[in-house]
């Protein structure tokens, strides 16, 4: 990895993000911690979905489906521990793996029958799939139907780890952000990695080659299913409430639009799409309630011009500045 | 090595292969001539395992690979290539050849590892591509080599997969004489250590290389028999070669 605008941005982002915490406590805004918060966990959530659609072809129109299943396995847990007294399910060290195991499992399933499709198919299918988990939330009135559940506590790691703690939340979402890119940066480059990103850019010829292409796109399948489990185990958490809502299609489509902006198929996009998107929804919300009426243009501006959203944009400008000829700054994918 | 008996397949009322019965003898290089349309890649797709077959059966190097899938009968040593070029557009050359280098070495759950600074894939296809005469290409990203090259190309992959056995579709489609000539080169290279089913309109590059012929019409194989046995052949001439072939 040279040392590119491409990475100079992403890293600088990261330092900021880092900062936050910092900054807040520094002009009293403790609302920044949770509006960054929020960015961090749907950065981790974006990543995961970008294995699936930048990498692997793979156009999953339901990934939100298991920011809920996350979420809700720690909101239930929470649930019974209190409701039931069952105290070993207040544990974070039992809440997460569960959040991750649950997350594979739907993962598994869902993406064993989807990824028979293809195209169109394939994207109805998995927002079929996440509709059907999103109104099995609508109907338990035991876990709060349509009005969600409301945590009685965070996930509990005893003293050196307390959630409760924003600022300490905040670094633990910051963390696992870190460790998700840099298991994504192994994982696209190892020999799983490159057999992922050869179905996606020739799939007849990947099988002709001698790679069984179906186990391989499902494993990546549940691999992102299970980051964005961890994400949705993050996420409710930070919000101490679950709901259907997390999981609805708009959610999705969010996560698809995050990558897209960002730039998909590449390491960072995501990370970049998810701080322009919030960022940019903060901002006109401010001054509009009909700020998505602005924003959807934007988006299609973006998309249209910057070739590769966010991170093609920062390339052309890399370009630009070192005079590059475009074909030698284009071979170095993968980063 | 390679045997077919009775393969059979209809697209609605079209009958693309009728009855074909072929056999491949170990090391020779068997080649499928016929006029456009008359079912030779219908015949490499269900040989090479990506379209299913309504009845036959293909024994390969002596076990029953009928229902096998594409990835398996590749992982078994049976190797293809595409009548219109089907490579890793994005992929550099080596890259290219080193995917089929990996598909071989065992299983690719490997999740950790760099796999493009892997001596183990980076060896074998830097010989692969020195075979076909690419090795000073190796860094060009595939979409960015000329025509010849991807063909070219095309075989690299397929000897990475140290196949015993090569379905090759057309492999001099579209290349002038100097690229033909050198891809005749390169199939002289390999005659002999591995088998060949070699689809080819041009008859030169065809008697030059062939040691058995068949010749399918409309599905069905008229003839099969040495050069000299096909040109000499009135069924053959009549339905396919011309006059002035002879
Ligand atoms: N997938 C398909 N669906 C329907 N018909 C098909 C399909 N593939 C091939 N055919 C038909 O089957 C017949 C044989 O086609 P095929 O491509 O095998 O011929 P070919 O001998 O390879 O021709 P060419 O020399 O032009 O490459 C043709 O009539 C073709 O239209
Ligand atoms: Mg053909």
């Amino acid at each position: 990895m040279t040392l590119s605008l491409r990475t100079i941005v992403p890293a600088a982002v990261l330092v900021l993000l880092g900062l936050v915490p910092v900054i807040a406590g520094a002009i009293d805004e403790p609302f920044y911690i949770d509006l960054f918060s929020r960015m961090l966990i749907l950065a981790i959530g974006a990543s995961s979905l970008n294995l699936l659609l930048g990498y692997g072809g793979m156009v999953s129109f339901g990934h939100a489906v298991y920011l809920g299943i996350g979420a809700y396995v720690v909101g239930i847990f929470s649930f019974h521990s209190v409701e039931d007294g069952i105290e070993w399910m207040a544990s974070g060290y039992v809440q997460i793996p569960a959040a991750l195991i649950a997350s594979a499992v739907f993962g598994l399933i869902i993406g064993a029958i989807s990824l028979r499709t293809r195209g169109v198919y394939f994207i109805m299918i998995t927002l079929a799939f996440a509709q059907m988990v999103y109104f099995l939330g609508v109907g338990i009135e035991y876990y709060g139907a349509d009005d969600g559940l409301t945590l009685y506590g965070r996930s509990e790691f005893g003293d050196w780890l307390d959630l409760n703690e924003s600022s300490t939340l905040y670094y633990v979402c910051f963390v696992a952000l870190l460790l998700t890119l840099f298991v994504s940066y192994k994982l696209i480059n190892s020999r799983f990695g490159i057999a992922i990103r050869s179905i996606k850019s020739n799939e007849r010829r990947t099988r002709a080659i001698g790679i069984p292409s179906y186990r391989y796109r499902l494993t990546c399948f549940v691999i992102a299913a299970t980051i964005c489990g961890f994400a949705g185990a993050l996420l409710a958490n930070r919000t101490d409430f679950v709901s259907p809502d997390m999981m609805h299609w708009t959610r999705s489509g969010d996560l698809i639009i995050m990558v897209v902006l960002g730039g998909m198929g590449t390491l960072f996009g995501p990370l970049l799409g998810t701080v322009g998107f919030l960022l940019v929804e903060e901002i006109l919300s401010s001054y509009t309630e009909y700020w998505q009426l602005f924003f959807g243009p934007l988006l299609i501006l973006i998309v249209i011009f910057g070739k590769g959203g966010i991170d093609g944009l920062i390339q052309a400008l890399a370009n630009l500045v070192e005079r590059k000829p475009k074909a030698a700054a284009q071979s170095r994918d993968g980063a | 090595m390679l045997e077919v008996k009775g393969m059979q397949k209809r697209f609605g009322g079209i009958v693309a292969t009728d009855n074909v019965h072929i056999d491949v003898v170990k090391g020779e290089i068997h080649a499928i001539i016929g006029p456009n349309g008359a079912g030779k890649t219908t015949l490499i797709n269900q040989l090479s395992g990506e379209m299913k077959s309504d009845t036959g059966t293909v024994l390969f190097d002596g076990s029953d690979i009928t229902r096998e899938s594409a990835s398996s009968r590749s992982l078994l040593g049976l190797a293809r290539s595409f009548q219109i070029t089907s490579i890793f557009q994005d992929f550099t050359a080596e890259d290219n050849v080193a995917l089929a280098v990996q598909a071989h070495d065992g299983h690719s759950f490997r999740f950790w590892k760099p796999a493009r600074s892997d001596a183990r894939l980076r060896q074998p296809a830097r010989t692969a591509l020195e075979k076909v005469g690419l090795a000073e290409r190796a860094d060009i990203v595939a979409s960015n080599l000329s025509h010849g090259e991807q063909r070219q190309l095309e075989i690299a992959m397929a000897l990475a997969t140290q196949p015993k056995m090569l379905l090759l579709d057309e492999p001099m489609a579209g290349m002038g004489t100097l690229e033909s000539g050198r891809m005749v080169d390169t199939l002289k290279s390999l005659k002999g250590d591995i088998t060949i089913l070699l689809i080819e309109h041009d008859m030169d590059a065809v008697f030059a290389l062939a040691d058995r012929i068949t010749v399918l019409v409309y599905g069905r194989a008229i003839a099969t028999g040495s050069p000299d046995e096909i040109r000499a052949n009135e069924d053959v001439r009549q339905a396919y070669l011309g006059d002035d072939h002879a």
